[in-house]
C-alpha cells in the first residue's frame, strides 16, 4: 500500500516562491500526472517527494509514514530522469542493477531481476552495451528498467518522454502505461504535454504558478475545468472565452445571445465554450471568419465574435471561406462560466 | 587551398618548432649517451648504473614519488570535491590554493628550508614552547627521516595544485543528474564518490597522474635546497655528472634513464585508468 499524501507543502528559493499550498493525496497504484507549463514547479514538487529537494514547509507521507526527513533511498521510491541519467561508464546490465547492488543483493538475485525487467522493456539484447552505444529510445528504456528493477512502491518520472521524437513518444506512452499498470506501483508522472497527460493519467493535477489548480480525472479536467487557467490550457485548441452581462436572474447576454446561466450577483461573468461544442444554426452569435484550416477530419475555423478571437471546429464538408459570416450556437450543456475576479468556475 | 592539406599546413609551424628545439636536441643527447668518442657503446650506461650512488638515488626518487604522489592525489581529490560543492567564494579559494604553483621549485625549497633549518621557524617555535633546550639541526645526517619528511612536505605543498586544477575542471564536467540518480538508487556519499566520481573522472585522473609522476621523477631543486648531498636523487646525480664531473655522456645516459622510467610509468597509468571499450566518458 503506497498512498502518497502531500500536506501543505511550500518551497521557496531565496525570495522566489516556487510552490505554495500544495495539498494532494495520490491513491495506491494510481497514475497521477502533474501537468503544467514550463517553470510552474512540477519538477520541484517531484524532487521534494523524491528527497532531492527539501520543502520549506509541509509534510510528505508515503504508505502512512512521514518520509520528508528521510534520505531518498529510504522512501521506497525510484525515479526516471528527464535526461535519463544512464551512467556512461556502466553497461546496461550494471545500470539496471545499480540500485540492487547498492542494496547488496546477492548476485543471482540481481541477475534474475535485471533479466526480468530487461525482457519487460525489450532491452534484453542490449545488456552488455554501454549507454554511448544506445539510441535515445533505448536509453529511455534502460532508465525505466532501472527504476522497475527496484520494485519500488512509487515510481517518479520527470518528463521521461520529452527527449524522444513524436512517433517514439506515442509508442512509449502506451507501453509505459501498460508496464506500470502491470507493476502495481503508484506513479507520479511530470509532463508539460497535455496529450500525454490525457492519455496516460488516472488523474491529472494541473499546476500553475506553484499551485495545484485542479486535480481530477482527465475527462473531468477537460469537461469541467475548475478555473479559467485550466480551460485555457487544456484542449487543442483551448476553450473560447467571451464576456457575459446579466440579463435577469439566471440569464446572461453573450454576444447578442441570451443564455441560461448561473444565478450570480456578479457584474460580469466569463462565458466559455470548447470549439467542438459549437453548431451552425439560424440564430446565434455572429462570427466573422478570419482563417480556415482544413484538418482532414474537420475544419478549424478562426473567427471574430464581439471583437474577440473565437475558434470553432466544424464539419469538413462545409464550404466556409475567409470573410464569411457564420451564425454559431453553443451546445447548452457544454457551456462553462467563470468569475472574472476569482477566475474560478461558477456553477 | 585544398581542404585535405589545410590541417597539415596549419600544424606545420608547431611541428617544425618541436623538431628544431625538441627532437633535434633529443637526438643529440641520445647520440651523446650512446658514445664515448668512438662509435656506439653502452659504456656510459654501464658506468652510471654501476656507480655506488645510483641505487640510492634511484631508491630515493621512487620512494619520494611513492610517498608524495598518492598523498597529493588524495588531497587534490578532496580539495576538488570541496571546491565543486562551493556556491560562493569558489574562485577565491582556488586562487589561494594554487598560489604555490606560481613559486619556482627552488624558492619553494628555500621557504621550507627557512622552516626546518637550525635557526628556522620550527626551532624557534619548539624552543618558545619549551620543547627543546637549544636549536636542533633537523636537516642533518642524524635525522634522515626528518630530511625525507621535509622534502615530501615541500613537494606536496608545491605541486598538489597542478593536480587540483585538472581535477576541478574534470569534476565540474560531470552532470549533476548522475549524482541524483545514484542518490535515489541508494548510493551513500562515499559510494557516489567511488562509483560515479572516480570512474567518470578517469580521463582527468590520467592527465593529472601522468603529469605529476613525470614531475616527481624530475624532482631536483627542492631536494637540493633541503637535502643537499644527504638525499641523492636521479636528477641531482644527472646535474652532478654534467656540471661537477663534466661528464656529458654520463649525464645524457642518466637523462635517458629518467625518460625511460617516466615513459614506463605513463604507460602503466594509462593502462590502469583506461576507459572500457565502448563506454563514452
Ligand atoms: N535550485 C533552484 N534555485 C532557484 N530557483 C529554482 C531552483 N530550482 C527551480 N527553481 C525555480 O523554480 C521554478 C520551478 O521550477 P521547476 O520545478 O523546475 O519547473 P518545471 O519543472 O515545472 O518546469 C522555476 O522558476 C525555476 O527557475
Ligand atoms: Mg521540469
Amino acid at each position: 500500500m503506497a498512498v502518497i499524501e502531500i500536506k501543505n507543502v511550500a518551497k521557496r528559493f531565496g525570495n522566489y516562491q516556487a510552490l505554495s499550498d500544495i495539498n494532494l493525496t495520490i491513491e495506491d497504484q494510481e497514475f497521477m500526472v502533474l501537468l503544467g507549463a514550463s517553470g510552474c514547479g512540477k519538477s520541484t514538487l517531484l524532487r521534494i517527494i523524491a528527497g532531492l529537494e527539501t520543502a520549506s514547509e509541509g509534510e510528505v507521507w508515503i504508505g502512512g509514514k512521514r518520509i520528508d526527513h528521510l534520505p531518498p533511498k529510504d522512501r521506497g521510491i525510484a525515479m526516471v530522469f528527464q535526461n535519463y541519467a544512464v551512467f556512461p561508464h556502466l553497461t546496461v546490465f550494471e545500470n539496471i542493477g545499480f540500485g540492487l547492488r547498492m542494496q547488496k543483493l546477492p548476485n543471482d538475485e540481481v541477475t534474475r531481476r535485471v533479466t526480468r525487467v530487461a525482457e519487460l522493456m525489450h532491452i534484453d539484447a542490449l545488456l552488455k552495451r554501454y549507454s554511448g552505444e544506445l539510441s535515445g529510445g533505448q536509453r529511455q528504456r534502460v532508465a525505466v528498467a532501472r527504476a522497475l528493477a527496484m520494485e519500488p512502491d512509487v515510481i517518479l518520472m520527470d518528463e521521461p518522454l520529452s527527449n524522444l521524437d513524436a512517433l517514439l513518444r506515442m509508442e512509449m506512452r502506451a507501453e509505459l502505461k501498460g508496464v506500470l499498470a502491470e507493476s502495481n506501483t503508484t506513479a507520479i508522472y511530470v509532463t508539460h504535454d497535455q496529450v500525454e497527460a490525457m492519455s496516460m493519467a488516472d488523474r491529472i493535477s494541473v499546476m500553475h504558478q506553484g499551485k495545484i489548480v485542479q486535480a481530477a480525472s482527465p475527462i473531468e479536467v477537460y469537461r469541467n475545468p475548475a478555473a479559467e487557467f485550466v480551460a485555457g490550457f487544456i484542449g487543442n485548441p483551448p476553450m473560447n472565452f467571451l464576456t457575459a452581462t446579466p440579463a435577469g436572474t439566471g440569464q446572461w447576454q453573450v454576444a447578442g445571445l441570451a443564455l441560461d446561466g448561473p444565478q450570480s450577483g456578479a457584474e460580469t461573468l466569463n462565458f466559455a465554450i470548447r470549439p467542438e461544442d459549437l453548431r451552425l444554426s439560424e440564430m446565434g452569435m455572429q462570427a466573422k471568419v478570419k482563417i480556415v484550416e482544413p484538418l482532414g477530419a474537420h475544419l478549424l475555423v478562426t473567427c471574430e465574435v464581439d471583437g474577440t478571437l473565437f475558434r470553432a471546429v466544424l464539419d469538413s464538408d462545409l464550404a466556409v471561406k475567409r470573410g464569411d459570416t457564420l451564425t454559431l450556437t453553443p451546445q447548452p450543456d457544454r457551456i462553462r462560466w467563470f468569475d472574472p475576479v476569482s477566475t474560478r468556475a461558477v456553477a | 587551398m585544398n581542404a585535405r592539406f589545410l590541417p597539415y599546413v596549419l600544424i606545420a609551424p608547431v611541428t617544425l618548432f618541436l623538431c628544431l628545439f625538441f627532437l633535434y636536441p633529443f637526438v643529440l643527447v641520445a647520440k651523446q649517451a650512446f658514445s664515448t668518442g668512438a662509435g656506439f657503446t653502452m659504456d656510459n650506461f654501464r658506468d652510471v648504473v654501476s656507480y655506488w650512488k645510483f641505487p640510492i638515488s634511484m631508491k630515493n626518487t621512487l620512494l619520494l614519488a611513492a610517498a608524495v604522489v598518492p598523498v597529493q592525489l588524495a588531497l587534490a581529490l578532496l580539495m576538488a570535491t570541496m571546491v565543486n560543492k562551493m556556491k560562493r567564494g569558489r574562485d577565491l579559494v582556488l586562487y589561494v590554493w594554487t598560489i604555490p604553483l606560481g613559486i619556482s621549485d627552488l624558492a619553494a625549497g628555500i621557504i621550507w628550508l627557512a622552516i626546518f633549518e637550525q635557526s628556522g621557524f620550527l626551532n624557534s617555535m619548539m624552543h618558545g614552547l619549551g620543547l627543546i633546550d637549544r636549536p636542533v639541526n633537523f636537516l642533518s645526517y642524524q635525522h634522515p627521516g626528518v630530511v625525507f619528511l621535509a622534502i615530501a612536505l615541500a613537494e606536496i605543498w608545491r605541486a598538489t595544485a597542478i593536480m587540483l586544477v585538472i581535477l576541478v575542471a574534470g569534476i565540474g564536467l560531470i552532470p549533476k543528474e548522475y549524482y541524483e540518480a545514484a542518490e535515489v538508487f541508494g548510493a551513500s556519499p562515499w559510494k557516489r564518490f567511488t562509483r560515479i566520481t572516480l570512474p567518470l573522472l578517469r580521463p582527468s585522473l590520467q592527465t593529472a597522474l601522468v603529469l605529476r609522476v613525470i614531475l616527481a621523477f624530475e624532482v631536483f631543486a627542492v631536494v637540493a635546497a633541503l637535502g643537499g648531498t644527504l638525499f641523492p636523487v636521479l636528477m641531482g646525480e644527472t646535474y652532478a655528472y654534467q656540471f661537477d664531473l663534466l661528464n656529458g655522456g654520463a649525464a645524457a645516459a642518466m637523462a635517458l634513464i629518467i625518460l625511460a622510467i617516466s615513459i614506463g610509468f605513463t604507460l602503466i597509468i594509462l593502462r590502469l585508468l583506461r576507459v572500457p571499450k565502448g563506454a563514452t566518458i
